[in-house]
């Protein structure tokens, strides 16, 4: 999927109006198949950048255009209808805790599948094979009939990236992808998901913030700091020198001895109200 | 040694007396003009009947034929809620999935567009209106439809009850972490998707418990029900009040003790098989 970004600013639903927008005045250019890492200290906007190409979020200024329609113009069934060929994987794991890891993993499908089809799949699942070779990729398979709240947050992260595996999305937007896995299993997973894009001919723009992991994987890297972007180069063009200026008041994240986000969010106290 | 002698008196305590003497002369007319006497209650023309009527209630009535009518007026007052609570299901399933904020595809982005929010809005109210009537009214006035006997009892449970659970189903739904559900919304997959693929594994031990308790409440109020000649177990109770047989009104409280244990203890064996 091609997509293009003209001057687009957007900001937080819940922010207040008199804060400054988390992208500023923005314009991107990802041409089909190509594969994006976007990277910068956090509160960069990467998050913001990402919500804004999945249409989850609508600029306030400027326009988006997917394959040269603006979503926004769509009316609400043909714009779920695109939101069908999107795929993002927010950075924590979407996953109900009592759900076992083969139907997180199927609800990948859901937009191309029918109603009656998505029902008896939740019966007996179809497609196990595709389940099974997903989760494979991220050397996950034995878990394949486990439940979600069985397994530990890296687990809950690579059963996250199986779900984008299996969909047949066109543009794939990945939040964070590695923020809980451990050296080898980022590696692992980072050489997965490419793959996974270039195999569905995919569009992949991927926020990191393993920098190296980022050059390592990624032909094309976007450096973004408050909002904006500060270079826009092919992997071997950055150096360390860029790098240094776009962490300048976050060397730490660049060292990489930034705290990891919690990804299993605390359970909430639920309260059902009863009477008599 | 403190150069200041202990204070002798606390400052509060002339307030305090006042207060008290003020409460005083507020409540004792009140309680004069409203005629309150307990101890009417104590009198022995009051307390012989009562204490008689109680001591009546041991032993209680446990004739064979006595016992086979209790057991056929109990699976008819269980049929009743049951027959009303699954009717209420029918109704307040769809209307809570309409009502539920967390399945709106244009609630994704900011605020919900006015058509969704405002067919939400007349859901919410329909469910209000079925729920601000009592079963009790809703019976009586369905004995003066379709008669004495099960259909006005069954009848007045599924309105009551459709308002009730459809809005409490819609705020369970709400209440829960609304992050899966927005994300399967957010990549392209249906409401009702949506609510199998996320909402619904995250909450239907909330659900499910509520609607066990809610199947308690219902056996409880069929019984109400029957009072005002929806039959089962309330009826007979009330028959066996107006004669003052007290052993046959202990044998029907201990049928309900054992009812109501019956629903908790399928609840807890729903929850256990959905932990």
């Amino acid at each position: 999927m091609n997509v293009v970004l003209q001057n687009c600013s957007a900001s937080h639903p819940a922010a207040k109006p008199a804060t400054a927008p988390a992208l500023k005045a923005l314009s991107l250019r990802v041409t089909s198949g190509e594969q994006v890492a976007i990277i910068g200290p956090s509160g960069a906007g990467k998050t913001t950048l990402l919500q804004l190409l999945a249409c989850a979020l609508q600029p306030t200024q400027g326009e988006l255009l997917l394959d040269q329609r603006n979503p926004w113009a769509l009316r609400t069934p043909d714009l779920q209808r695109l939101r069908g060929r999107l795929f993002l994987a927010p950075q924590v794991p979407p996953l109900p805790p009592r759900q076992r890891v083969v139907t997180a993993v199927l609800a990948g499908l859901l937009p191309g599948m029918g109603l009656w089809t998505s029902l008896s799949n939740l019966f007996y699942p179809q497609q196990l094979d595709l389940a099974y070779d997903a989760l494979a990729r991220f050397d996950l398979s034995e878990k394949l009939f486990d439940r979600v709240d069985r397994l530990s947050g890296g687990e809950r992260q690579r059963v996250g990236l199986a779900r984008l595996a299996v969909s047949n999305a066109t543009l794939l937007l990945v939040d964070e992808p590695l923020s809980a896995l451990d050296p080898e299993r980022a590696r692992q997973a980072c050489e997965s998901l490419t793959a996974v894009a270039r195999e569905h001919k995919a569009t992949l723009v991927a926020t990191l913030h393993h920098v190296e992991m980022a050059l390592q994987h990624f032909p094309r890297i976007v450096g973004l700091r408050e909002g904006e972007i500060v270079f826009d180069l092919s992997a071997d063009q950055v150096t360390p020198a860029r790098l240094t200026d776009l962490y300048a008041r976050h060397l730490d994240e660049l060292a990489g001895t930034a705290p990891v986000v919690e990804l299993i969010p605390a359970t909430t106290s639920r309260l059902v109200s009863t009477c008599r | 040694m403190s150069l200041r002698a202990a204070p002798r008196r606390d400052p509060a305590w002339i307030g305090r007396v006042f207060a008290l003497w003020a409460t005083l002369a507020v409540a004792w007319p009140l309680l004069v003009l409203a005629e309150f006497k307990p101890w009417t209650l104590l009198s022995p023309q009051s307390l012989q009947p009562t204490l008689h009527f109680l001591g009546d209630f041991f032993p209680p009535r446990l004739e064979p034929e006595f016992l086979w009518m209790v057991a056929r007026e109990t699976w008819r007052t269980v049929a009743i809620a049951t027959a009303g609570i699954t009717l209420a299901l029918g109704w307040a399933v769809p209307l809570a999935l309409i009502a539920s904020r967390t399945l709106s595809v244009s609630a994704l982005v900011g605020r919900m567009a006015f058509f969704p929010a405002s067919v939400r809005q007349a859901v919410r109210w329909l469910l209000m209106l079925l729920r601000s009537v009592p079963e009790l009214i809703w019976a009586l006035i369905f004995v003066r439809v379709v008669g004495l006997g099960p259909t006005s009892g069954v009848l007045a449970i599924a309105l009551t009850y459709a308002g009730m659970l459809g809005k409490v189903y819609a705020e369970i739904l709400e209440s829960g972490d609304a992050q899966p559900t927005q994300t399967l919304l957010r990549n392209g997959a249906g409401r009702l998707q949506a609510f199998f693929y996320a909402l619904l594994p995250q909450s239907a031990t909330e659900l499910t418990s509520y609607t066990v308790y809610r199947w308690e409440c219902a056996i409880r109020s069929s019984a109400v029900l029957g009072f005002v000649g929806a039959g089962g177990l309330g009826q007979q109770m009330d028959a066996s009040l107006k004669m003052f047989n007290g052993s046959e009104v202990a044998t029907m409280l201990l049928v309900f003790m054992a009812l109501v244990w019956l629903a908790d203890r399928v609840s807890a064996l729903l929850r256990n098989a959905l932990a």
